[in-house]
């Protein structure tokens, strides 16, 4: 059963994935417990103004319906904003269900109607009158772009800094620079829509206690929000979320349902649900529309001497939600004279939240689009510009990079592509009567890592359990904390049980940022070293023990023995360790990130993303024929969970390049593809040859696993990369998102 | 959802008679339209009469004509061996539409009848002229990227969604209904309607009428003909643009032509003028531009869906190369 080989790097197959596939994993809006009753959501119609009466007569007479919540009749709720914030609330004041009787967005939350089934109490709702005063509003980023001013800084620019300060003297390097680049690029609101609807069943356990199912990001997210709110002990509170049917960002932050139905099960005293419809989903958080300005001047060998990149982002009225769009192109190309820019221009919408790598897949479409055009304008090859500008440390904040193989994605991706076979003049490669171009872009994410903690039990029985409050949001997290559990005790896969996704569980942080494996799995390698030491120490303790005077060091644990290195003969086994202990043994511990020694150094993945496309002229039809993402991200836990990731993030590459789009009337102020027929997203038809590289990447600065994560890096290369080989087989560079027939014919 | 009555009658009069009962009742066939319209509120029904039971499921051979029973699925069409072989046009266009697993439950009565996708149709806060008559149109200077290019009126300028009506429209279908008066045959052309001043009326169909089949005359359209479905990803997605061509040539030269585009009108849109140029015409790629310039001739585009203009001839010169052979 046991190998000799480590758990780490293989891969695994997901350990819940049986369970996934025969329906049998439960998800938050499947508890079901007796007596459960039914919220459904009202949502404004109108996108800004007052509600001047809101008549819930006739729905509260329907047999069945239990009452019908609105701004006039909810319970009091806590006053401060602070306590309406959450781990990934941008600065401002954080949006209120049923607060008042003002609507500040289309598709507001205003009332609940709380039935004995889930259809009652939709009919219900289509039984409330409700009359409103309408006020002027405006949607429309492109309309809009004059009342643009810079963010508000707050916590949140922590982990998502402001731009940089200007460098040098951009307009005169520009001004004289041998080869210039510049665009305008735009791309529109996008929607998470993960599979699984946003849905929270909330069990009143009398006295003031609440066990909560939440679709979450962050179990303790979830737990400290309605505690702050509802004026309820932590501990009261155990906010659970078993599996979670992917989440993209959109469960990074407490959803309305969250609130509702907890806000309904403390003022009935009742178990309530509150799922959420698919349209629905587009009533909170998206990826914002963004304009991004690039100018990029190089001189004649290529060297690129000034970076111009500004963007201006939409925002909601009241919070100052902020991406790192502009920061990356210094951190990829070391230019002396930098001018970066980031702005807002907050509008009658809500909040945007963060969306599989923010900022930094809209900043490299601009970034990535604006670098094939100056290898275009220098006639070199768009890799070799890269090669010629590649930064060896981070000049935009002057450190070294904790690792970065980024070259070897170039050179193994290109090989194992074809890139050589590309003729780079545009137009000049065709199949049968379709145009043929090759793109590639480079890809750049940050790592990060929190803190975390993690307990570590080995049980009477000799098998080990870890646990932690962090969700698997469909990463496989699972599937990778238990690999890394398991090694660090020599234990065989099937005797290591990690439990997750409970808030009673030790703290872990919202699960995103690509930091879930640094940030928790450290806590759990953390844990079980710390497991490791108590075991060694007990095992010493025995009487006559065959370790006496070795140390730590000196002994490997193997498959439930303790063994020294140089005598394979002298073991002590877990089981006259626990048969001593009389019962299971305990650590708890925390990671913290070493602030000190990682401020020296830029941490960030890296990828090459290449790319085919075929473009039918007459039809402006384009497909995806082939694309390859060579990947750096350290050490890979699980090659298998991990290739699914780019593979995920390359599918969404093509669907923002080409399909995924929010359309909004902007004349009503309102979102008008909110389902999934209209709002498109690729299509198993749409996707053709797709395949993954990861390079090898030493890190051990970055965290003790070596491992950077993957969950976002996947997806910032590829749009970009498409956009360049659709140049190259059109000669049309099109720099608005989605790219649409409109554009190509 | 309101609350309604539900009856599943096994007979055809009994169904009629059922449905005339009450002033809001609505068949229902494979529900793949109505339950998703009654969930939304568009539509509110007091009755539902199920004809599932009825005996309209079968495919005939009828003295030259084929005959397509209302409740014969429509992948039940598209791979029957007769339409593939004889009317191949009708499976490709079925097949350019929705999912297998939709196909599987839509009913060919119920594919003729399918309301359109216009988003402004679809949400009863916005107004539609469709859907509350006189409330306006939202789509006229609004979001109107699907929208329609030919036969539009100020009241109205959704379209038509269905691939299939495209196809049945070129082949020169009929519609057999019965109902509470004597039972009638309406030519396919004359069975959707343009939106005029009553954009709440799709088609000529009659209050409690029942589709009970459908008739297509055979034809020598067995060898030459193409589906061309233009859309916003590779499946599963509505037309903007789609054209259905099926040609009869011999020699080179156009003995017989039927053509029809979908996605541009409010009913599936024939091309009768541009028929009468192409036949006694050679094979070429010139008569193909000449013969698309004619079939857009009164085409008018709206703020959001210019690129049609461009985009429909371009499909129609497609899908008659593909049908003539002259590229594959
Ligand atoms: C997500 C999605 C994508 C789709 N994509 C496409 C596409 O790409 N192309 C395409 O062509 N279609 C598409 N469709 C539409 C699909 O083809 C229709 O929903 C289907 O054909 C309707 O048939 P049905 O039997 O389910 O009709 P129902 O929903 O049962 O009925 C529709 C209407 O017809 C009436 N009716 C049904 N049968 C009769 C009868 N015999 N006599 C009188 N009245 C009758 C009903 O009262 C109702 O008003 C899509 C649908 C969905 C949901």
């Amino acid at each position: 059963m046991m190998s000799d080989q480590p758990l780490i790097g293989q891969p695994i197959s997901r350990l819940e994935g049986h369970l996934k596939v025969t329906g049998t994993a439960k998800y938050a809006g499947e508890y079901n417990v007796p007596g459960l009753l039914y919220g459904y959501v009202i949502n404004s119609t109108i996108t800004k103004g007052k509600i001047s009466s809101i008549n819930t007569k006739i729905a509260k007479a329907l047999p069945g319906v239990i009452e019908v919540f609105t701004h006039e009749n909810r319970p009091s709720l806590a006053w401060f904003d602070m306590q309406y914030s959450d781990m990934d609330a941008p600065p401002g004041s954080p949006f209120r269900p049923l607060h008042t009787a003002d609507i500040k967005y289309n598709g507001q939350p205003i009332a609940l109607v709380v039935a004995e089934t889930f259809e009652l109490a939709r009919y219900a709702a289509s039984c409330v009158e409700i009359k409103y005063t309408e006020e002027p509003f405006s949607t429309d980023l492109k309309e809009n772009i004059d009342k643009a001013r810079a963010p508000q800084p707050g916590l949140a620019t922590f982990l998502k800094p402001l731009p940089p300060k200007p460098k040098g003297d951009f307009e005169k390097a520009y001004n004289d620079s041998f080869a210039k680049a510049s665009g305008e690029f735009y791309h529109g609101t996008e929607h998470h829509n993960p599979l699984e609807l946003f849905s929270t069943t909330t069990i009143y356990e009398g006295q003031g206690k609440l066990t909560i199912y939440d679709k979450t990001q962050g179990t303790i997210n979830s737990q400290l929000y309605v505690g702050n709110i509802f004026g309820l002990h932590f501990k009261d509170v155990r906010v659970i979320a078993p599996y979670v049917g992917g989440g993209f960002g959109s469960g990074l932050r407490p959803q309305y349902q969250l609130f509702l139905s907890v806000m309904a099960a403390l003022e009935l005293k009742r178990p309530v649900r509150v799922t959420l419809e698919r349209n629905q989903m587009y009533t909170f958080g998206h990826r914002p529309p963004t304009i991004q300005n690039t100018r990029f001047g190089a001189d004649a060998n290529g060297k690129i001497t000034a970076l111009n990149h500004s963007a201006i982002a939409e925002t909601s009225q009241f919070e100052d939600y902020t991406e790192v769009v502009v920061n990356w192109s210094n951190m990829l190309y070391p230019a002396e004279n930098t001018l970066m820019e980031y702005k807002l221009v907050p509008l009658d919408v809500y909040s945007p939240l963060d969306m599989r790598a923010p900022g930094g897949s809209t900043g490299s479409h601009a970034i990535e689009s604006t670098m094939d055009e100056l290898a275009y304008k220098l006639n070199i090859d768009p890799i070799e510009l890269r090669l010629i500008n590649y930064a060896e440390t981070d000049t935009s904040v002057g450190r070294p990079y904790s690792s970065k193989e980024l070259r070897q994605c170039f050179i193994q991706g290109a090989e194992k592509f074809g890139w050589s076979n590309r003729n780079p003049e545009p137009r000049s490669m065709r199949r049968g009567n379709k145009l043929v171009g090759y793109g590639m872009a480079t890809g750049i994410w940050e790592s990060m890592q929190l803190p975390a903690r993690a307990e570590a039990i080995l049980t009477k029985e000799g098998k080990l359990l870890v646990s932690s409050a962090v969700t698997d949001i469909g990463t496989g997290t699972l599937t990778v904390m238990t690999q890394i559990a398991a090694d660090e005790l020599g234990l065989p896969l099937a005797d290591v049980t990690f439990s997750y996704g409970d808030s009673k569980m030790p703290f872990a942080p919202i699960q995103g940022g690509s930091f879930t494996v640094s940030t928790v799995g450290s806590a759990i390698k953390a844990a079980g070293k710390a497991l490791r030491k108590k075991l060694f120490k007990k095992a010493k303790d025995i009487k006559n023990s065959p370790l006496k005077g070795t140390d730590l060091e000196d002994v490997v644990f193997k498959n439930g023995d303790i063994i020294s290195k140089n005598n394979p003969a002298l073991r002590v086994s877990f089981q006259d360790i626990l048969a001593l202990n009389k019962g299971a043994i305990k650590t708890t511990n925390t990671s913290l990130p070493k602030a000190f020694k990682l401020k020296k150094y830029s941490r960030a993945a890296h990828s090459a993303a290449f790319v085919e496309v075929e473009v039918d002229e007459q039809l402006g039809v384009v497909t995806v024929t082939r694309s390859l993402t060579a990947v750096a991200a350290g050490n890979i836990i699980n090659p298998k969970t991990a290739r699914s990731q780019i593979l995920g993030g390359m599918v969404w590459g093509i669907s923002k390049a080409l399909r995924e789009e929010t359309i909004t009337d902007y004349k009503l102020g309102k979102y008008m593809n909110q389902n999934l027929a209209e709002y498109h997203i690729p299509v198993h038809a749409d996707l053709h040859d797709m395949d993954v590289i990861f390079v090898e990447e030493k890190d051990e600065i970055i965290n003790e696993l070596g491992s950077k994560g993957v969950g976002e890096i996947g997806i910032v290369g590829m749009p970009p990369a498409i956009a360049n080989a659709i140049f190259h087989a059109t000669g049309k560079r099109i720099n608005q998102f989605p790219i649409h027939f409109d554009s190509l014919l | 959802m309101n609350q309604f009555q539900y009856v599943r009658p096994a007979e055809t009069s009994g169904a009629i008679k059922s449905v005339a009962l009450d002033a809001n009742a609505h068949f229902l066939a494979g529900g793949t339209n109505l339950v998703d319209l009654m969930k939304m509120g568009i539509v509110t029904p007091e009755r539902l009469v199920d004809i599932n039971n009825l005996p309209l499921k079968k495919i005939e051979n009828i003295q030259g004509h084929l005959r397509i029973g209302a409740l014969v699925t429509n992948t039940q069409v598209a791979e029957n061996k007769f339409v593939k072989e004889n009317f191949p046009l009708l499976s490709m266009a079925i097949n350019a539409g929705a999912s297998p697993q939709l196909r599987n439950m839509a009913t060919t009565g119920g594919n003729l009848l399918q309301r359109t996708r216009c988003p402004y149709f679809f949400d009863t806060t916005m107004p539609c002229n469709k859907r509350v008559p006189g409330s306006g149109c939202g789509a006229l200077e609004g979001y109107n990227r699907m929208h329609a290019i030919f036969g539009a009126s100020d009241k109205c300028i959704a379209v038509n969604p269905s691939d299939m009506n495209v196809a049945l429209t070129a082949l020169n279908a009929f519609v057999h209904v019965s109902g509470p008066k004597a039972a009638r045959t309406i030519p396919f052309a004359d069975f959707h309607r343009l939106p005029g001043d009553h954009p709440e009326q799709d088609t000529t169909l009659q209050k409690n009428e029942l589709i009970t089949s459908i008739d297509i005359p055979t034809a020598p359209f067995s060898k030459n003909v193409h589906y061309l479905k233009v859309r916003d990803r590779s499946s599963y997605a509505f037309a903007l643009v789609s054209a259905a061509v099926a040609l009869h040539i011999e020699n080179n030269t156009i003995k017989d032509v039927r053509l029809a585009m979908g996605g541009v009108a409010h009913k599936p849109w024939r091309l009768t003028a541009t028929e009468t140029f192409l036949k006694g015409k050679t094979v070429s790629e010139d008569t193909f531009k000449q013969a698309a310039q004619i079939a857009m001739e009164g085409a008018k585009a709206y703020e959001h869906n210019k690129f049609k203009l461009k985009l429909a001839p371009n499909t129609l010169i497609q899908a008659l190369k593909t049908a003539s052979g002259l590229t594959v």
